[in-house]
């Protein structure tokens, strides 16, 4: 236990590396969390006062995320990655065994306040789960006897620095590279070939090469530096999406573990291009391990002058970047959301107009782009724009990583020219007996055998990167299920349509799930989605529903075969209300039950 | 001369700055609406007031008037969408209208009348939210809670003080007060703040004044709220606040 003056002290040296700076409140709190394994009442007082921003703000900035806990929460905190490759990896069993074997429940602090085991959305470590996080950092490979091993580290209170360093071990598995995996350049080189080319020059450049974002949507990358770059305002920033959250994908954390230099080489130019001082890296959470050498990269760069004052000697040309993390939100990927959660608020998105390029970070003109983008363009300015757009398709230039995980034996990243086809994919990664191939995420599309033929690219099939592979073995309506629980989780909660729409479309996948379904939830399926895409606030929303409607579309026997065959039935169970007295009372026995004739 | 759209076949002129909603309120026309108030930086949240912009949906109390858009309010798709919207904010929360001290006054419930929302439509959630009546003089029933942030608005724009935030997230997400203990004894909170006179439900209620006008003989109980909203929109507000311009508040979600 701490003192308050204690407390103070560590408080007081946090806010003075942070310059008393409020927008990086939600860095401080993720520190105040590391130390204390969570944020007691009295440091949020503390910061309050400090920053001179009122104590309800501040905790609602730490209640939305995640990975902050404002009540104790276990000296070590495990949480299972529940994508639902984990889960086909086996990640519920052995989720149950480890509470089995430290004797709690899921989502409870063990009584001597040392554990608590739970699940989160997807780790990003899909191609060799299942996969944990125990205080932040990723564990991968599980199996049953690592997790009795994590076990028994936990009940001999062994410190994380003492576990073994292979548990921590996260492989890159590239499977199939190309220009941008195969990039050898030297720091530097790339951004001298910029320089000459001058801000306007790379912005022609980067629109010639006809680059378009990575992140899934595909908005012309050259238009969007152009438009920032002739915006109004005082400042400008590049903000670098490393909030790689949607299931399934996990290129980034390959880029940023091997490419880094030319993910930096990528803002810098871009810097130069929109006139920017100020970088920022938004690294998601759960790659957390990842900050310590980003940041030595970060140094060694800033000591060759690729970075800070005159960089490279050009006078006038000073740009920094910095490397915020995130605390466990998927709402942070979206762009508006990033820039409120960069800016130290919850990240909930903005209304938009006004975009990021004119209005962004701190209200200034700001181009974001995705991890992938920024490496995209600087291999543009390198091999030019001509040559860069010969690879790919008309619409869609360039090379796409794709990150493979689900039944096949070869999941990892595989980097292919725009236009290759799902059939392809499939057969580089050994998949056989495929059913069904979830592309581009839970807010992407899933398609059926019949449609393997179609094309990654944005003529066809646009993908941010994710690519789950499902055998004639899974069942499409868990896997749906998964991904509708995914979306109640993360929804921000701003907007009615989503904040409630998404916990109704959960409950109904329950109901279905146990068995109560009728064909008039499939109709409330409908109206639901409709709802959320009319009305939601942002994309998480307007796509929540489309995991159930894809699969409803290609494997609506998966459904009907759970339906009863009523046409209703209520969801309200007479004899599950009861649950919560039997529980109070201690009772299971048959009088403590409706007879089955009374439900 | 200043430009003008369409709202429903009519034409509502507008100031630059001017926001769909306020615009057609400033003009005298209705389009139902919950989380937005004339006084306060509209933000959106609710989405009751969501309309069709030249065939796109939109929250209009957010979207900014253009010259030329159509926009299309009262029609049986956009009141169906409102009428599921009520439906869910109800089925969120724990509303019991006939025992609720607010019933008759209460936006909610009269927006529920207006839509005709005649059923549940939804399973109710039945939340676990404990009421705090710490304070001597005012109670927090948390149950009734639509978190349209006009409270935490309030008082951080007009009281000085940020009474009221939001913590949590998705459907978790809840009105939390300033202090240390959660507790409403504890922040500055006075009966005289702007934050006590606009809850659109029955949140948050001065003690000792119960059911004073018998139910019955209440606001919305004389005329359905789309025929009284209009009276509370100023037809020239002060200051027309808008995304770019006036009313930034900090405090609360979806600023710009």
């Amino acid at each position: 236990m701490t003192t308050t003056g204690d407390l103070h002290v560590f408080l007081d040296a946090l806010l003075a590396r942070h310059g008393n700076n409020p927008a990086s409140l939600l860095q401080m709190l993720c520190e105040t969390q590391e130390r204390q394994g969570w944020i007691a009442p009295p440091a949020l007082t503390y910061l309050a006062q400090r920053l001179g921003i009122p104590r309800a703000r501040i905790e609602g900035v730490a209640g939305f995320y995640s990975f902050l806990h404002l009540r104790p929460n276990g000296e070590y905190r495990v949480l299972f990655s529940d994508n639902i490759t984990d889960r086909m990896l086996g990640s519920q069993a052995l989720m149950e065994k480890m509470c089995q074997q430290l004797w709690l429940q899921p989502g409870k602090v063990s009584e001597d306040g040392l554990v608590s085991i739970n699940t989160t959305s997807c780790t990003g470590m899909c191609d060799q789960g299942p996969a944990m996080l125990v205080n932040g950092r990723a564990i991968t490979r599980l199996t049953h006897q690592r997790v009795q091993e994590i076990g028994h580290l936990i009940r001999n209170d062994t410190p994380l620095a003492g576990w073994p360093a292979d548990f921590f071990l996260v492989e890159d598995n590239i499977r199939r590279s190309g220009p941008l995996l195969d990039n050898t350049s030297a720091p530097g080189d790339i951004l001298r070939a910029a320089m000459a080319l001058g801000g306007k020059g790379i912005v022609e450049a980067v629109k010639h090469s006809g680059l378009r974002g990575r992140g899934g949507a595909g908005f012309p990358t050259g238009q969007k530096w152009e438009a920032c770059r002739n915006a109004p305002g005082a400042a400008r920033h590049v903000v670098c999406n490393a909030d790689e959250g949607e299931p399934g994908t996990f290129k980034d954390r390959v880029l940023l573990n091997c490419q880094a230099d030319l993910v930096f080489e990528g803002m810098t130019l871009c810097a130069l291009a929109v006139g920017a001082q100020h970088g920022y890296l938004y690294l998601r959470g759960e790659y957390r391990y990842l900050l310590e050498p980003l940041r030595a990269i970060l140094q060694r760069r800033r000591d060759n002058n690729m970075l800070g004052k005159n960089i490279l000697g050009q006078a006038g040309f000073d740009f920094d970047i910095a490397i915020h993390t995130g605390a466990g939100a998927y709402i942070c990927g979206e762009e508006s959301a990033l820039i409120e959660s960069l800016e130290g608020k919850r990240g909930v998105p903005r209304s938009r107009p006004p975009f990021p390029v004119t209005h962004g970070y701190m209200q200034q003109p700001t181009a974001v782009d995705n991890v992938e983008t920024f490496c995209s363009a600087a291999l543009a300015i390198q091999m030019g724009a001509e040559n860069f757009r010969a690879i790919g398709t008309a619409k869609s230039s360039g090379s796409k990583l794709i990150s493979v995980s689900g039944d096949c034996p070869r999941p990892g990243i595989y980097e292919y020219p725009f236009g290759v086809s799902v059939r392809e994919v499939l057969d580089d990664c050994g998949a056989v007996n495929t059913r069904a191939v979830q592309v581009s995420g839970p807010s992407g599309i899933c398609i059926a055998e019949n449609e393997f033929g179609r094309k990654l690219g944005f003529e066809d099939l646009p993908t941010a990167g994710a690519f789950m592979v499902f055998d004639d073995s899974r069942d499409l309506f868990e896997v749906a299920r998964n991904f509708v629980h995914f979306f109640a989780h993360e929804s921000c909660g701003f907007c009615t349509p989503c904040r409630v729409g998404t916990s109704m479309l959960k409950q109904t996948m329950d109901k279905i799930a146990a068995g109560h379904g009728t064909r008039h939830d499939l109709n409330e399926i409908e109206n639901l989605d409709k709802v959320l895409q009319t009305s939601s606030h942002c994309g998480l929303g307007r796509s929540a529903c489309n995991p159930v409607l894809h699969t409803l579309k290609h494997f609506r026997p998966a459904y009907e075969n759970r339906l009863k065959s009523l046409d209703f039935e209520p969801a309200f169970d007479l004899d599950g209300a009861l649950a919560r007295a039997r529980q109070m009372t201690g009772r299971d026995d048959a009088g403590a039950h409706l007879k089955p004739e009374e439900t | 001369m200043s430009d003008t759209f369409q709202l429903d076949g009519a034409s509502v002129p507008f100031e630059p700055g001017q926001t769909v909603m306020q615009a057609a309120l400033a003009g005298g026309h209705y389009i139902p609406h919950l989380c937005y108030h004339p006084e306060f930086k509209p933000h959106g949240s609710c989405k009751v007031c969501t309309v069709k912009i030249n065939g796109r949906t939109a929250a209009s109390c957010t979207m900014p008037a253009e010259a030329g858009l159509n926009v299309e309010s009262n029609i049986e798709e956009m009141n169906g969408l409102r009428r599921t919207l009520v439906q869910m904010l109800f089925a969120e929360g724990n509303h019991f209208c006939p025992s609720c001290e607010k019933s008759g006054n209460c936006t909610l419930q009269a927006l529920g009348y207006d839509l005709e929302v005649h059923t549940a439509g939804f399973r109710h959630l039945y939340p676990d939210r404990p009421l705090d009546a710490s304070h001597p003089d005012i109670l927090l029933d948390f149950n009734r809670c639509i978190l349209c942030e006009l409270c935490v608005r309030a008082s951080s724009e007009v009281d000085g003080k940020n009474v009221f935030a939001l913590s949590g997230r998705g459907i978790t997400k809840h009105l939390i007060v300033n202090s240390e203990t959660g507790l409403l004894k504890d922040t500055d909170i006075a009966l005289t703040d702007k934050a006590m006179h606009v809850c659109p439900v029955g949140v948050i209620l001065p003690k000792r004044v119960g059911f004073s006008v018998p139910i019955g003989a209440r606001r919305y109980d004389q005329r359905p709220i789309s025929a009284q909203a209009l009276d509370d929109a100023p037809r020239q507000a002060d200051a027309p606040h808008s995304p770019d311009t006036g009313g930034s508040c900090p405090a609360c979600e979806g600023t710009p």
